[in-house]
């Protein structure tokens, strides 16, 4: 995984199957930049991931209660087309962090 | 209604393996031609169950987790994935989405609301001390034709 820093934001460019054995080494990458940075912006881009399971949805559910904690957000860029379904059905979307490529988040059921 | 094809595997409840049953179970699927959107289904259905074999069933420890494929008529899957460990108390309360033991490990408390999602049925059976059975149900929109 890349991460990237610009100003006050955060980039992790997450890449290959999210499931309950990767999340542990993604969160630890993530969580140790962000402690140390209390950057105002991260963005979990999901350009490169190829598959996630329900453990994605709790990696990104524990960094918004993360950066929560120091008034910060986070924002789900560039989801691929094919875990548009385990977005929906997380209910992320009421949070308001996914950013919506198209109409494509709210077609696909 | 019988099986017209059939797999079988075991292997231990390593969370490095977790990605091995669910590719596996895709490949054996594979013979029936389906779709992407199909097999994704199905890879994320196997990958919840096996989690919660490694996550809950068998809580630091090791066990083994079985899982039998079976390919009926007209492309139906069964899967059935068998642990032997702790055993759920509360079936209905452990289905309830939300619902999860392990906040602390970022359980999402998602995994039977995903197999029930992308799945036509999920059954779970269980007994605590003895272990825990699911086995879910597709039926794929395959252009092969059987055998
Ligand atoms: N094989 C199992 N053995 C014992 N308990 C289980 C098993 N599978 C599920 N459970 C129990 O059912 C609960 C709900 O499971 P579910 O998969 O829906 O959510 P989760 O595993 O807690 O979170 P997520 O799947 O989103 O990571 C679990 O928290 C656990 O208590
Ligand atoms: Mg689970």
């Amino acid at each position: 995984m890349r991460i990237s820093e610009s100003g006050d934001c955060i980039t992790a460019y997450l890449k290959g199957d999210i499931d309950h054995h990767s999340a542990r080494g993604i969160r630890e990458d993530i969580d140790a930049l962000v402690q140390m940075k209390q950057p105002a912006l991260l963005k979990l881009d999901f350009s490169g991931v190829s598959f996630m399971d329900s453990s994605g949805i709790g990696l990104i559910m524990g960094r918004y209660r993360l950066m929560s904690l120091y008034g910060g957000t986070v924002k789900v860029v560039n989801v691929p087309e094919g875990l548009a379904k385990m977005m929906n059905l997380s209910g992320l979307s009421a949070l308001d962090i996914i950013e919506r490529r198209g109409e494509k988040i709210e077609s696909t059921k | 209604m019988k099986a017209q094809n059939e797999m079988s595997m075991s292997f231990e409840s390593r969370s490095s393996n977790e990605g091995f049953a669910r590719c596996a179970v895709s490949a054996f699927i594979t013979q029936l031609d389906p779709t992407i959107s199909e097999l994704n289904d199905i890879k994320t259905a196997v990958s919840e169950a096996v989690t919660n074999c490694v996550v809950h069933a068998y809580r630091n420890t090791i066990g083994k987790i079985y899982i039998n494929v079976k390919i009926k008529e007209n492309s139906v899957v069964v899967i059935k994935v068998r642990d032997t460990g702790c055993g759920i108390g509360d079936i209905k309360q452990a289905m309830q989405p939300l619902f999860t033991t392990a906040p602390s490990d970022e359980r999402a408390g998602l995994g039977f609301a995903v197999m029930q999602s992308f799945m036509d049925k999920v059954n779970v059976r269980s007994k605590v001390g003895k272990g825990t059975t699911v086995t879910f149900e597709k039926r794929l929109s395959c252009r092969v034709g059987n055998g």
